[in-house]
């Protein structure tokens, strides 16, 4: 005759050598909890699936803190609520790994309840096992979300009502009418043929993560006998015949014959054309090209540019550090802050230095660069005595009032206009600033174009509009000096 | 390697993935953002995952599941969101877990605003979340430092097996400098602790609790022995013209760069003034500043903040010389001149 040999699942521990105290063979769940149970169910299916060495399982806050010390698996243990943040964090980084978030009603429905709408909507590829118990045990007895109107718990000790509490949560529908998950069933832990329905749901849902499926959940009625203070028979009825009315046993999506395996992508380490993808450029340093040699008062500016959103003042700024890099200068660009960012006015901060820079914040410019009225206004007195103001004479209806600095007006939106388009008019400035001062040369800005113009059809025009405003200010560069 | 100019919120993105890091949870915050931006666009390119979490707490805890697969992984926001972001921190350094937190600190407290400021220097070195930890934290100066310190702080996080900070302010995240880019790193520490999905997975796990008292004392020792180690050998600091200095400028990250230009301006006014930048905020360069109190008559330290930073100068000066103290809140940035005004009448007194 056949021995019949009775020996609990390899998927867990032989000794629970994690569990303090003596007793290493029996877990630390009360009498008549559910827990044990969905463990062992969990446990065989890992078996039964051959899934055992790469399952990792995220123990949570509440009675299952500990469930790392049965699973002979890859073990997690994490933060009250958090744990299909944590799972979608591993799935993501082990694409073939089997990952169980393992939840309690306190963990998932209250303070995890962001956390596992965004796994189940995300259609993580993960497994949750959820243990209704319609309390909270490890704290004590407190409500749950899912505890029942009129239930007492120890801080609903006059039973809950719906109508300040709220009426208890429904887990499995919500989740169900989200379009990603693949699988939600909720079972109870009562009587065999229930607890066979259950088997059968476990095994269900991690074979749906083992397609690559998507999101299963199973949610899981569960007895608490000591949160309820009842003996664990009268538990299992008060499930069966009181709870069950509320949370309907029974299946609340099953995508599985139509849903396509969505495999995750696996993290890649490929060094090959890694710079490339980074669109970092390669090779030894540009040589630097003919280094200019500006006259000493316009040598190391300090530039504001300013002017309304749209104007491209950002885009000059970024053109002018371009061309300064590749002139050997040490550059600085810095944008203005604040609500200024959203349309109103632009400004930025420009250095370009033959020394180390200090505060890339240009309080006290050598060179302003005021392309509409209200920059001009703002910011003329803050230049230094000496200093250079170049302005869009086209749309400043005033001159500069300091006698103290230089000024060159220049009709930039006017000439942009007469090259036919309005947004050229910050290169024309940059071409004035450029000729004017000598300090970057020309085929730096030639050199630096396709860098700052992402659309290569307007090159032509911005090269054109440099030409027009670099001319422009050698004319009048010769006017003043005789 | 050619130089690129770019910001440096970008920056921290390029040199994590030279780095190794193979994933980013994000969420979106002004002046954080660009990092994430950058991140949604480079990571599935390079095989690395980008995720854009539902929250600043799902972000960390998705950080938390990634770092305990042992992967390279990062995750930034600002002041707010890293608050948000605390009890996973916590919980990050409990667990020994690896990982990389960028802070491009703005203004506070509340809601506050979106202009630079350093007043997160409380809750990012001293422990924002519960429980006896430190966070390594590198406060960048210039977008190379963005690249640089975001590498190094990958290489600290795996040699302590602790959270690493990078704690900049929205100047440094959104100014852009030329960076030249080095070589990514190819070999990586092994991690024989973390999950890989495979059988020798069962004698691992990662965890924060221990319910026993002793257990928990042991757990919290060990901790303090890393944080000793981290001490000795991890102190980062620049100095600019201490040699012969009468008063030292303390100041990090933004600020550090006002402090180079005010040393210039008060040395060209005869003043014999130098610079003390911590690039660690932990460890802090206290043992140097201790060094340095014995031979300066001051030591003044400017803070985009209420004054925090100026606690640890002044536990490591123990009271030999002044501390002076010139802060600035809510996003204000003081100008060179004005540090230098401060830094004259503090002297006159």
């Amino acid at each position: 005759m056949a021995e019949m040999v009775l020996r609990k699942s390899p998927s867990f521990y032989d000794v629970y050598e994690r569990k303090p105290g003596a007793i290493k063979y029996q877990t630390h769940y009360c009498p008549g909890c559910g827990h044990g149970i969905l463990h062992k169910l969990i446990a065989e299916a890992m078996d039964e699936l051959g899934i055992r060495d790469r399952t990792i399982l995220i123990s949570p806050v509440g009675c299952s803190v500990f469930a790392y010390y049965y699973f002979r698996c890859g073990n997690v243990q994490v933060a009250h609520g958090r744990a299909p943040a944590v799972a979608t964090g591993i799935k993501r980084a082990l694409p073939h790994s089997i990952v169980i978030s393992y939840q309690g009603d306190g963990d998932l429905a209250a303070i995890g309840g962001n956390e596992i709408l965004h796994a189940a909507n995300r259609g993580e590829r993960i497994t949750v096992f959820f243990v209704n118990n319609a309390i909270y045990g490890m704290t004590g007895g407190q409500m749950a979300p899912t505890t029942l109107v009129g239930q007492k718990t120890t801080t609903t000790p006059f039973g809950r009502r719906a109508e300040m509490e709220g009426p208890p949560l429904r887990v499995a529908e919500l989740l169900a009418s989200l379009e990603s998950p693949v699988y939600i069933e909720r079972v109870a832990l009562t009587t065999p043929k229930n607890i066979a329905r259950a088997r059968k749901a476990v095994r269900k849902a991690l074979s749906v993560q083992m397609q690559d499926l998507g999101f299963s959940l199973v949610e899981v009625l569960s007895a608490c006998p000591s949160g309820w203070k009842m003996t664990p028979v009268d538990s299992i009825r008060w499930i069966d015949e009181v709870m069950t009315r509320y949370f309907p046993l029974g299946v609340f999506r099953d995508r599985t014959a139509e849903a396509k395996p969505m495999p995750l992508p696996k993290i890649s380490y490929d060094l090959d054309s890694l710079l490339e993808k980074l669109e970092i450029p390669s090779g030894e340093a540009e040589g630097v090209i003919a280094s200019p040699v500006p006259h000493p008062r316009y040598a190391n500016p300090r530039i504001k540019i300013a002017g309304f959103g749209g104007q491209g003042i950002l885009l000059l700024g970024q053109a002018l550090a371009e061309a300064g890099m590749t002139a050997g200068y040490r550059v600085s660009w810095l944008p203005s802050y604040g609500p200024e960012m959203r349309g109103g006015t632009a400004n930025c901060h420009v250095i370009l230095s033959d020394s180390r820079i200090g505060s890339p914040l240009v309080s006290r410019p050598s060179v302003l660069i005021a392309m509409n009225r209200p920059s001009l206004d703002r910011f003329e007195p803050e230049v230094e005595s000496g200093g250079l103001i170049l302005y869009d004479s086209s749309l400043i209806d005033r001159p500069v009032t300091r006698r103290d600095v230089e000024v060159l007006a220049i009709p930039a939106t006017s000439m942009a206009d007469e090259l036919g388009n309005t947004r050229a008019a910050n290169m024309v400035i940059l071409g004035s600033y450029v000729a004017y001062t000598g300090v970057v040369e020309r085929e730096h800005l030639t050199h630096i174009l396709p860098k700052v113009i992402k659309r290569k059809q307007l090159i032509d025009l911005n090269e054109r509009a440099i030409a027009r405003g670099y001319e422009y200010a050698l004319m009048h560069r010769t006017a003043a000096s005789t | 390697m050619a130089k690129q100019l770019i910001k440096g919120n970008e920056a921290v993105v390029k040199g994590a993935i030279l780095a190794g890091c193979r994933a980013f949870f994000g969420y979106p915050i002004t002046p954080a953002s660009e990092i994430a931006e950058a991140a949604a666009y480079y990571f599935p390119q390079v095989g690395g995952v980008f995720l854009q979490a539902e929250s600043e707490i799902a972000s960390i805890y998705m950080l938390y599941g990634a770092a305990s697969a042992g992967i390279r992984a990062m995750t930034a926001s600002s002041s707010p969101g890293i608050s948000l972001k605390m009890e996973g921190i916590s919980y990050l350094a409990g667990a020994e877990l690896p990982c990389v937190i960028v802070d491009i600190v703005r203004g506070g407290p509340g809601l506050g605003n979106i202009a630079p400021s350093q007043g997160d220097y409380h809750q990012i070195v001293k422990g924002g979340g519960h429980g006896e930890y430190k966070l390594i934290t590198l406060a960048p100066n210039c977008a190379q430092e963005m690249c640089d310190l975001t590498m190094l702080a990958f290489e600290l996080a795996d040699k302590y097996r602790n959270p690493a900070v990078v704690m900049a302010d929205g100047f440094i995240g959104q100014m852009m400098e030329p960076v030249e880019f080095p070589q990514p790193v190819s070999s990586f520490p092994d991690k024989p602790w973390a999950l890989r999905g495979e059988d020798a997975d069962q004698f691992r796990l990662i965890t924060s609790i221990d319910l026993e008292p002793e257990g928990l004392e042991r757990h919290v020792l060990h901790l303090q022995e890393k944080y000793a180690q981290a001490e000795r050998e991890e102190v980062r600091f620049e100095e600019y013209q201490t040699e012969d200095a009468e008063v030292i400028l303390v100041g990090y990250g933004i600020v550090s760069r006002l402090l180079h230009s005010t040393v210039d301006e008060a040395r060209a006014k005869g003043l014999r003034v130098g610079l003390l930048r911590p690039i660690t905020l932990w460890p802090f360069p206290s043992r140097r500043i201790t060094e340095l109190a014995t031979r300066v008559s001051a030591f003044m330290v400017v803070e985009l903040s209420n004054g925090q930073m100026v606690e640890d100068v002044r536990l490591a000066v123990a009271g030999k010389v002044p501390v002076w103290f010139y802060g600035r809140m809510g996003g204000v940035v003081p100008s060179v001149e004005e540090i230098l005004r401060v830094l004259r009448q503090q002297i006159e007194v």
